[in-house]
């Protein structure tokens, strides 16, 4: 039946080659509520990278993540992605190259946590890739270290078990562009690191990855890019270890802060500047 | 590892390379909830429904022995057997066996319909009855009575019905909404405020009908399959045909809309048209069930509810299988109402009522302890 009335001739996405450009924002302004959110921004999420967006609370962060995923319309400029602008895809087509994963994880019906990965699957289905379906709901949740609760309902678990899930349903999508929109905010330490290390092996397969982080450490570990928010513009564009600056954070976040080399890495780390604060 | 010019930071040594690594063999997924289940429940679904048809077209007031309606039946269809003596003949074709397949048919709408608004709604406290889809409707279906109306012969009930019972679920659909969700509270309130204007708008109808119409009315709002005939079924054939049809081929779209609808249309679903398509046959199924029987609620709560604790919230056994269990409460409910109390008959509509009301009480009060209050 599937094969009869499917689509399995459509054409599928090629693997992009690498530093292929995947995403991309040319002069984006959105307001959202009669005020100017974002204000001409310039982005480029390439493949085999990884580019985190930074930035203090209300900078603009999320509404750059919706309009990258295409939730939201710029007002001006353009949203591409994979060359063509956003609008121009159907949902099907967009969802076979880029994959979102929201801010918070909700469900409306106690789906069994297989069931939710397999979701992830849905746009291929009718395709030759349905092939992969196991493999790659597989691979997520070994991934994501969720196959341990495979049979118990969404509803039942903690809310960093279900991040995971969430992000085991977006890896199995298996797009070339991912979005995350903090992946790392209900986790625990162990599984920060996991995530950002699944970011880093998608971006080296030829992937590219966008992620929202509140935490600057990570963002300095991990991303090939950061894009510093601040007030609706990006401050600065670059390494982390280029442009995260004492100076520049911060201005940013208001907030007096130190980058400094780590010991052995020489990767940058990020504190905020405090004194011995029990003695005050 | 990149294109890139600048010099990138050195990659921090990965947490667990083992985790993903390509050579691993990657093992099944593992599979959660036997198939067989649903094969199993629709199995036991559909006998059951084949058996209830039987007892209900032999047993009432004339009763016929099941081995002569059997025998009728096949003599019907040129398999041999034998006709029954002609009252015999007459109650089975012309008074039983109508009534048993509208029976079936508004209970399969009404089951069908009520998985598809939980669906639709985000929401398992949905239903036609509660949040007035089907009071909606009855305003049609009143207002066509109460008027005279016969512009489409047989079917003018059943399309007023449907026009109104669209509009309906139109405006509570923008209304309970806010921000891409449906809160339980909303949704119940809006169903309150709904039931009270189509309360108000049914009895300024029946204010101005005359006695004939009123006596009509009034029949017909309690619920009751016991005017069935053979060009009433007709009537409602299309209606539930068609969207029993359509309904299953959304069932995919409808698990992804439980992500919420951003994620839905990151996966690829056109979730505008799902909406519409979906409302379009939700208030099909309701105007086909409402026209023929009035009023019956909490079917459309009750058997989704059922099937989901049994197997999962899965919807492609959900939508059809809730069609097939509404068929079976209702049938079953229907020869109840015509036999607990013989001679005379329990309106269907207060029958159903009377089961569903304290399940639904029950509902609320799981929903509202799950939540730790409502949001």
């Amino acid at each position: 039946m599937r094969t009869l009335f499917g689509i399995r001739g459509r054409a599928l996405p090629e693997p992009p080659p690498p530093g292929a450009v995947l995403a991309r924002a040319r002069g984006v302004h959105v307001r959202l509520g009669g005020r100017a959110v974002l204000t001409g921004i310039d982005l480029i999420a390439r493949s085999g990278e990884v580019l985190a967006l930074v930035g203090p609370n209300g900078a603009g962060k999320s509404t750059l993540f919706g309009a990258l995923a295409a939730d939201l319309p710029a007002d001006r400029g353009s949203v591409e992605i994979a060359g063509r602008p956003a609008g121009d895809w159907s949902a099907a087509e967009l969802a076979l190259r880029r994959a979102v994963l929201p801010q918070t994880a909700a469900l409306s019906f106690p789906f069994p946590v297989t069931e939710v990965v397999r979701m992830g699957r849905a746009p291929w289905a009718g395709t030759a890739r349905e092939d992969e379906d196991d493999t790659a709901v597989a691979e997520a949740m070994a991934a994501t270290e969720t196959a341990d609760f495979a049979g118990r309902p969404f509803s039942a678990l903690s809310g960093g078990e279900r991040a995971r899930v969430a992000l085991a349903r977006v890896l199995a999508q298996r797009t070339s562009l991912l979005l995350l929109d903090e992946p790392t905010a209900a986790l625990d330490l162990r599984h920060q690191e996991l995530v950002l290390t699944v970011c880093r092996e998608r971006a080296a397969a030829g992937d590219a990855v966008v992620v929202v982080l509140h935490d600057l450490g990570l963002a300095a570990a991990y991303a090939d890019r950061v894009a510093v928010l601040d007030a609706g513009r990006i401050a600065v564009e670059g390494p982390p270890a280029e442009v995260f600056t004492d100076e520049l954070l911060s201005r940013v976040y208001r907030q007096p802060v130190e980058v400094f080399p780590h010991p052995r890495s020489g990767a940058p780390v990020v504190l905020p500047r405090r004194g011995d604060v029990r003695k005050a | 590892m990149t294109t890139e010019t600048h010099a990138t930071p050195q990659p921090p040594p990965p947490v667990r390379k083992d985790l993903s690594d390509p050579s691993d063999p990657p093992a099944k997924a593992p599979s959660v909830r036997p198939r067989s289940t649903a094969y199993l429940l629709t199995g036991g679904l559909l006998a059951a429904l084949f058996l209830i048809t039987l007892v209900s077209a032999g047993y009432g007031a004339y009763d016929i022995p099941l081995g002569e309606v059997v025998s009728s039946a096949q003599h019907r269809l040129g398999l041999g057997g034998a006709r029954l003596d002609r009252v015999g003949e007459s109650v089975l074709w012309n008074v039983r066996l109508p009534r048993v397949v509208l029976a079936l048919l508004v209970g399969a709408s009404l089951g069908c319909a009520g998985a598809l608004m939980q669906g639709v709604f985000g929401n398992p406290l949905a239903e036609p009855g509660i949040i007035g889809i089907s009071a909606g409707a009855a305003v049609g279906a009143v207002a066509s009575i109460a008027l005279g109306l016969s512009f489409f012969g047989n079917w003018t009930i059943t399309v007023c019905a449907f026009a109104a019972g669209l509009g309906t679920v139109t405006l509570v659909y923008t209304l309970s909404r806010s921000g891409g969700r449906t809160e339980v509270v909303t949704l119940i309130l809006t169903g309150i405020a709904v039931n009270a204007f189509a309360g108000a708008l049914i009895g300024l109808f029946i204010f101005f009908a005359d006695n004939a119409q009123i006596t009509q009315i009034t029949f017909w709002q309690l619920g009751s399959l016991s005017q069935a005939t053979w060009p009433k079924v007709l009537a409602v054939l299309p209606c539930t045909v068609l969207g029993l049809l359509i309904a299953p081929c959304y069932a995919r779209k409808l698990d992804l809309l439980a992500l919420g609808e951003r994620p839905a249309r990151h996966l690829g679903v056109d979730v505008e048209r799902l909406r519409i398509v979906l409302i379009l046959i939700v208030a099909l199924l309701t105007a086909a069930a409402v026209a023929v029987a009035g009023v019956i609620s909490f079917v459309g709560l009750l058997v989704p509810h059922l099937l989901r604790m049994v197997n999962g919230p899965g919807h492609r056994f959900l939508v059809p299988g809730s069609a097939l269990g509404g068929a079976l409460v209702l049938a079953v409910a229907d020869l109840a109402a015509r036999t607990v109390a013989e001679p005379a008959e329990l309106p269907l509509g207060v029958l159903t009522a009377l089961f569903g009301s304290p399940f639904f009480f029950w509902l609320l009060r799981r929903t509202r302890r799950r939540q730790g209050g409502w949001a």
